[in-house]
């Protein structure tokens, strides 16, 4: 709690000080002066936005993690070529030309990073959070994973091989998590209710099935 | 490029800090500037790899103190100005001077 409320604070000095009035101001002068020029169209922004604020999300990685799990067809597919495995879903917002899946293994948890900007697998799991876009993730992420999973109250057991995943505008990736035990005969639907964001990023484990109960 | 973007190692950037129920965008002007940014990529005002290249060449300082959407926020108005979109004296008046170009 003391953690979250100090975040808030800093975040608020960050974001709502004077970054905010410039950057409000220099982004409103330039959608101006482009919509003036006939180069955008304001009403396409906002049905943009409103799309990543409502319809573009974790909830779809999620679906497709909850279907790997219980389709093993589905999961050998996402595995081989993960672009073409969410494309069947219905999933067709590209942002990247490569979507790879990684599958933890009781020996391998995998975790992404896109330590160059901050790539990260839009179509699936919509915008990135800003811990993911910020410095300390992606300096740490590659040199002291086990401390960056401590940050999110995570401690995986020493003989884990941890591996990450470096990503690029061309190839993003998504963490396939182990199935929690005690879910035999679940639905997707169930299923996919255990799938956080942070556990298709490998900074998290899926909730347990008591969780959601 | 070796630049201050090629993060992946580097130290003192202290402790990662997820935040709790985090919103999609923190202030409007966040969500405006990702689809401007869209919206132009959209109609070929640079590739993804121009774009990318554009915010890598931010000067190290800038870089550093910007958000990420402000990091948008810069590249959008840099490559604007220098593929010839809009004028710096259209930016100072903050309204276009001249008609666009048909697309």
């Amino acid at each position: 709690m003391t953690r979250a409320m100090t975040h808030d604070r800093d975040h608020d000095d960050h974001e709502h000080g004077s970054e905010l009035s410039e950057m409000q101001l220099r982004v409103r002068t330039l959608e101006t002066v482009l919509a003036e020029k006939g180069y955008i169209d304001p009403a396409a922004l906002d049905a943009m936005i409103e799309a990543y604020e409502t319809r573009i999300g974790p909830h779809i990685g999620a679906r497709v993690v909850a279907k790997a799990w219980g389709d093993p067809a589905f999961k050998h597919a996402l595995l081989e070529d993960a672009t073409r495995a969410v494309q069947t879903l219905g999933v067709i917002n590209r942002v990247g030309d490569h979507l790879i899946a990684v599958e933890n293994t009781p020996k391998l948890h995998n975790m992404i990073v896109c330590t160059l900007c901050s790539c990260y697998p839009w179509e699936v799991l919509g915008l990135p959070p800003v811990w993911y876009k910020s410095a300390p993730y992606r300096s740490r992420a590659v040199n002291d994973p086990r401390g960056v999973l401590a940050d999110f109250g995570l401690a995986l057991p020493a003989d884990i091989q941890i591996r990450v995943w470096d990503s690029t505008a061309e190839t993003r990736f998504i963490v396939l998590p182990m199935r929690p035990s005690g879910t035999d005969g679940w639905s997707e639907e169930k299923l996919a209710a255990l799938v956080t964001r942070n556990c298709m990023i490998g900074t998290g484990l899926p909730k347990e099935p008591r969780e959601i109960a | 490029m070796d630049g201050v973007h090629d993060m992946g190692g580097m130290h003192g950037f202290g402790k990662v800090e997820p935040e709790q129920n985090e919103p999609v965008f923190h202030a409007a002007w966040e969500g405006r500037c990702l689809a401007l940014n869209r919206a132009m990529g959209a109609i070929g005002a640079w590739t993804i790899d121009e774009g990318r290249a554009a915010i890598e060449e931010l000067p190290p300082a800038q870089y550093l103190a910007a958000s990420y959407y402000g990091k948008w926020a810069l590249r959008l108005q840099n490559m604007l100005v220098k593929r010839g979109y809009i004028g710096a004296d259209e930016i100072a008046a903050g309204h276009a001077l001249r008609p666009g170009e048909p697309l």
